[in-house]
């Protein structure tokens, strides 16, 4: 054996030498990034439990996958996955190519691409919220529409920077503050953003405790935000099993591209609360969504290589993405204003911010601020109705947007 | 009125048909059509949600108002044994008390602690509040 040969083979094979060839130097910036959004999920606590799977995924890519170099080894392929999106090449819609020759990553990102991954989290999603809240004060659907306004005014910012329809789209879906929502659209849509996308996402939901309050204070009054609202009717649990059978057929039928989402929200909340289903109810809500989490986390991470993140691109979708979510705030505290007026000072207009989904945060933002002003006010309660009307109106917003750019 | 309302929609239903032809090259304002379109098509799919839960909820209002009403009017038949179960309800109560609070899936101790930083979160003296209810939120 040749020691010498048997090390240079070593070393022409190793991610170190890539590194420092070509354009090795991206992904020595994504490991930089990787490590930062590590920081901010571990010791800032930014929505944890994803951004450490996407941080992590992000840090496995770029050490594996290099543009030029050997990728046998690695364990996403963008090349393969360019494969399956063109419709000239022979792997184009395959599965199998994928299974072939794909790494972990590649495989476990089929769930994201098959749209998978996001319906079962928005299962999970529709087991842990109560949604009494809402069927007893309807008009919270009001303020959840509103709040969708960002995601349009974004759209629209998109397609003046330059972005395709399809980007456009995907980009203007951060402002519903919906992870899985957004995951979805931009799979079907632009998957080549996916990761910037989610991460703007995922980073912008967790920042909403500093983003929202100072627009919620220059758009309402002290009076406005001292208002008390009064305790909303006790709903029944016959209600509560119809509401979400209605909302399936109902929204489903207005728009068939909201099916995967809205069935799989309404299915875990008819297993929650129709009573007899306490087991399933229970595995949706906590094992099935961790292991969908662990999943999703680490495959959209690793769509974040170097070759793709890095690009001007990028920093626009962030800057849009946060333009959106403050343009869907400013729209739920308009129309909350709005509500606030003609009911003669009953509503008070702080809950309009919780339009943007979000669940919970969002409520819990509206709730802290309402009582910095009025110690005696809890609008917790009120604010969740708007803020999972919000989980439905971005539904809404992301089948529209894909009924229309599919 | 409903001519010009069709004429409208079908003007916009071409907009953003054609937008979504041409994804790859979509115009300003055609954008801005599109933009204005999907938001009212939100605000449009969530408002005929409103008037459904509105419809459904005033059905369960009065059904629930019927149940009440036959409930007082079973009552009033038979005054004689509430008027002596009301002393007693009330002897149960701690001096200084507002009323009972129903506790569902919540252990007592859980359950005054989160009196307590409610109290003190209002600012507001315990005996000045009264707790309806307290339930766990899963």
């Amino acid at each position: 054996m040749d020691i010498l040969e048997t090390l240079e083979t070593l070393w022409n094979g190793s991610g170190f030498k890539s590194l420092f060839t070509g354009e090795g130097w991206k992904n020595l910036i994504m490991i930089f990034v990787s490590c930062v959004l590590l920081y901010l999920g571990i010791k800032k606590k930014f929505e944890p439990l994803l951004l450490v799977g996407i941080a992590f995924g992000c840090l496995l890519v770029n050490l594996s996958y290099f543009v030029g170099g050997d990728t046998a080894d690695a364990l996403y392929h963008l090349d393969l996955w360019d494969n399956f999106l063109d419709p000239n090449h022979p792997d184009y819609h395959s599965y199998g190519a994928i299974m072939a020759h794909g790494g972990l990553l590649d495989i476990l990102y089929i769930g994201v691409k098959a749209g998978v991954y996001p319906s079962l989290i928005f299962m999970g999603v529709g087991a842990m919220t109560d949604f009494g809240p809402l069927i007893a004060n309807p008009k919270s659907l009001l303020l959840g529409a509103a709040a969708q306004m960002g995601v349009f005014l974004a759209f629209f910012g998109a397609i003046c920077l330059g972005f395709t329809g399809q980007e456009a789209a995907s980009i203007g879906i951060i402002g519903g503050a919906d992870g899985p929502t957004a995951i979805f659209l931009t799979t079907k849509l632009a998957p080549h953003l996916l990761g910037a996308i989610a991460i703007a996402a995922y980073s912008y939901m967790a920042l909403i405790p500093m983003i929202q309050p100072p627009i919620m204070k220059l758009l309402t009054t002290e009076k406005e935000r001292q208002i008390k609202m009064e305790q909303a009717r006790t709903v029944s649990k016959t209600e509560k099993i119809i509401f979400p059978i209605i909302v399936a057929m109902f929204v489903i039928l207005l728009l068939p591209s909201t099916a995967p989402l809205i069935g799989c929200l309404m299915l875990g909340n008819l297993w929650r609360e129709c009573g007899v289903t306490e087991r399933l109810s229970d595995t949706v809500q906590n094992a099935l969504m961790n292991i969908v989490t662990v999943f999703l986390g680490i495959s959209v991470g690793a769509t974040t290589a170097a070759s793709r993140f890095l690009s001007p691109e990028t920093i626009k979708i962030i800057v849009l993405g946060l333009t959106a979510f403050c343009f869907s705030t400013v729209g739920g505290l308009l129309v909350g204003k709005i509500m606030c007026k003609l009911s003669g000072g009953k509503i008070n207009p702080l809950i309009g911010s919780a339009g943007v989904s979000a669940v919970p945060m969002a409520a819990r933002v509206s709730q802290m601020e309402g009582q910095k002003a009025n110690p005696k006010n809890f609008l917790l309660m009120h604010a969740m109705g708007p803020n999972v009307a919000g989980v439905i109106g971005s539904a809404i917003a992301a089948g529209f947007l894909l009924a229309v750019f599919k | 009125m409903f001519d010009k309302l069709t004429l409208a929609v079908e003007e916009i239903t071409e907009v953003t048909s054609e937008a979504a032809s041409k994804g790859d090259e979509l115009s300003i304002p055609e954008a801005g059509v599109t933009a204005v379109f999907g938001y009212a098509v939100v605000f449009f799919g969530l408002v005929i949600l409103m008037i459904v839960l509105y419809c459904t909820g005033a059905y369960f209002k009065s059904r629930d108002a019927k149940a009440k009403a036959a409930e007082e009017a079973a009552k009033k038949a038979a005054p004689a044994a509430p008027a002596a179960a009301a002393p007693a309800a009330d002897q149960k109560l701690a001096p200084g008390s507002a009323g009972h609070v129903k506790l569902f899936d919540v252990p007592d101790k859980e359950a005054a602690m989160i009196m307590a930083i409610v109290a003190d979160k209002m600012q507001t003296p315990l005996n000045e509040l009264h707790f309806i209810s307290i339930k766990e939120v899963k």
